[in-house]
């Protein structure tokens, strides 16, 4: 759906998307929401391999090559907050090319407020997940 | 609301100069005292003025200053034997905290005495600093590592310390309040039961001590280990009771400045004597000075008063919580101390936990390192709010009111 935005695009129609909430209530109950919505992993997908080391809430993710090149991931977690925000980097990230995804700038977070849960002290896994995100791509575009 | 309290909470408040915070937009409602309780201005002034007026380092100068500090330093030694009644000074090591003080009786004690053939005794309830220094050492020494299980309620399973007891360990290591359940452990009962198997018994009291008069000498333990930061004071500092002809016969753990008694390259280099033994370099002195203070603060509340407000509190929340559909209390022991542990259905702790954030209410979420526990229950962690001698009654209405929030967001 994305293959031709860029991820500075994808990134823009985020930040747009969420100036629509300044309250923080309402933030959240969207990154809910965006949780709830986020494809579901297949099941056969949730074993410990594709686990991120978070401490709290357990966060998996699973990435392919498809016919046009670009990484498509599948992510899920336990807690649904942590998936919302799983399902924004998804947005970002997902159907790339593999050396867009490694050398990405990913500031949208801080852009809509919630640059604390990238924070290395968060230990919800996402600052992992997106460690794990740009391997995939470096890891991809070496082949 | 308010309720009766045995002091005026809203007065000690005032003393706490961090707990006046607004934290994204809301006054702080500090419900993490169990990782660590804040600090009021007379050990914030203590430290500062030691820093400012006598700090030198300790023991070795004959100058003023070296007495001074070295007078301050060793006074606060002298005060802490007295509040757990200890009957040496020499028996209180300062460390850097309770983990430090279980890694030291296991890298000495431990390291010393434990064998391939032997087996020690831990339980399902301990912090994961009662545990892995235990672990440590067994990979290099090879001995058994045996479990006293927990009851569905979170107290310890007595059958199971009998049949533990039953192996004959050399050393049994118990947590005297358990950080994610609150039980309070029959200390003085399990360490009378595994003296009489011939077993030395560590207790963990990190939680135990902000909020219970300890007496090592009526508990009758070998070792017990407490931490300064849960007891209003700074972190970095903390203590080991050691029963002094034990801690004669231990080996130093650490080398270096002022645990000698003489070095040499030609003879044999000689140790001094307990405590000074195991306290290698220098220490972190402010830290001990405002420790002294914070004994001095909490002695002057009085441990009794504390618990009974924390009491009441728990009590308090336990009732208000429990109205909230779906939700379950982790941890139901008859003998509690101020942690309060929770999970509501379908939701994971961290959501919550993350709201809670947002409403300006500091609790913890995950498995607070105690992951045997976790295992045990099945579940992936809890959500804990603690209490301390500042927390009141409207700051457990705003966490029942945060919860009910959250839970409505997240369902």
């Amino acid at each position: 759906m994305h293959a031709n935005n860029s991820l500075e695009l994808r990134q823009g129609q985020i930040i747009e998307e969420f100036d629509m909430f300044p309250d923080w209530m309402e933030k959240y109950e969207h990154i809910i929401e965006l949780g709830k919505e986020l494809d579901p992993i297949a099941e056969a997908d949730k074993i410990d391999d594709n686990l991120i080391k978070g401490c709290q809430s357990r966060v998996w993710l699973t990435a392919s090559l498809n016919d046009e090149g670009n990484i498509i991931f599948f992510a899920d977690s336990d807690a649904i907050i942590t998936k919302g925000l799983v399902a924004l980097m998804i947005r970002v990230l997902s159907d790339a090319k593999p050396r867009e995804i490694a050398s990405a700038d990913l500031h949208f977070l801080e852009a809509i407020g919630l640059n604390a849960h990238l924070s290395p002290t968060r230990s919800n896994g996402l600052l992992s997940m997106v460690k794990q995100m740009k391997m995939y791509g470096l890891a991809y575009s070496a082949r | 609301m308010k309720q009766d309290s045995p002091y005026d909470v809203d007065v000690l408040r005032k003393e706490f100069p961090i707990l006046d915070k607004e934290v994204n937009g809301h006054p702080l409602v500090y419900l993490d005292s169990a990782a660590s309780a804040q600090k009021p201005r007379a050990v914030i002034e203590a430290q500062r003025e030691y820093e400012a007026h006598f700090h030198s380092n300790i023991h070795r100068g004959v100058h003023t200053l070296a007495t001074k500090a070295t007078e301050a330093y060793e006074g606060v030694r002298a005060k802490l034997k007295n509040h757990i009644n200890a009957s040496k000074r020499e028996e209180i090591i300062f460390t850097s905290g309770t983990t430090d003080s279980i890694n030291l009786v296991a890298g000495t004690w431990g390291r010393a005495n434990l064998k391939k053939s032997d087996t020690i005794v831990l339980t399902r309830l301990e912090h994961h600093s009662n545990i892995v220094p235990w672990q440590i050492l067994a990979q290099e020494k090879g001995f058994a590592i045996e479990v006293v299980e927990i009851k569905e309620n979170g107290e310890l399973c007595e059958n199971s310390l009998k049949e533990k007891l039953a192996l004959s360990p050399k050393i049994v290591c118990v947590s005297h309040v358990s950080n994610t359940l609150g039980t309070i452990n029959d200390v003085k009962n399990i360490t009378k039961q595994a003296h009489q198997v011939g077993a030395l018994v560590l207790i963990d009291g990190a939680q135990a001590a902000p909020h219970k008069t300890i007496d090592v000498q009526v508990i009758d333990c070998d070792f017990y280990a407490g931490s300064a930061h849960k007891m209003y004071g700074p972190s970095g500092v903390g203590f080991l009771y050691g029963k002094h002809e034990l801690l004669c016969q231990m080996p130093p753990c650490r080398g270096g400045g002022e645990m000698i008694e003489s070095v040499s390259f030609e003879k044999q280099t000689t140790f001094n004597v307990p405590p000074y033994k195991f306290e290698a370099g220098t220490p972190n002195l402010s830290g001990v000075v405002g420790y002294g203070a914070a004994i001095d603060w909490i002695n002057s509340l009085g441990l009794d008063n504390i618990a009974a407000h924390e009491n009441s509190l728990l009590e308090y929340a336990s009732s208000k919580l429990l109205q909230i559909e779906g939700l379950r209390l982790i941890g139901t022991a008859k003998s509690k101390a101020s942690v309060i542990s929770f999970l509501v259905d379908g939701i994971h702790p961290s959501d919550i936990g993350t709201l809670l954030d947002q409403l300006g209410i500091a609790v913890r979420t995950g498995h607070h390192c105690t992951e045997p526990i976790m295992t045990k229950l099945g579940i992936p962690g809890t959500v804990r709010a603690s209490f301390a001698a500042y927390s009141t009654f409207s700051e457990v209405d705003a966490l029942v009111a945060g919860v009910e929030r959250a839970v409505k967001m997240l369902r």
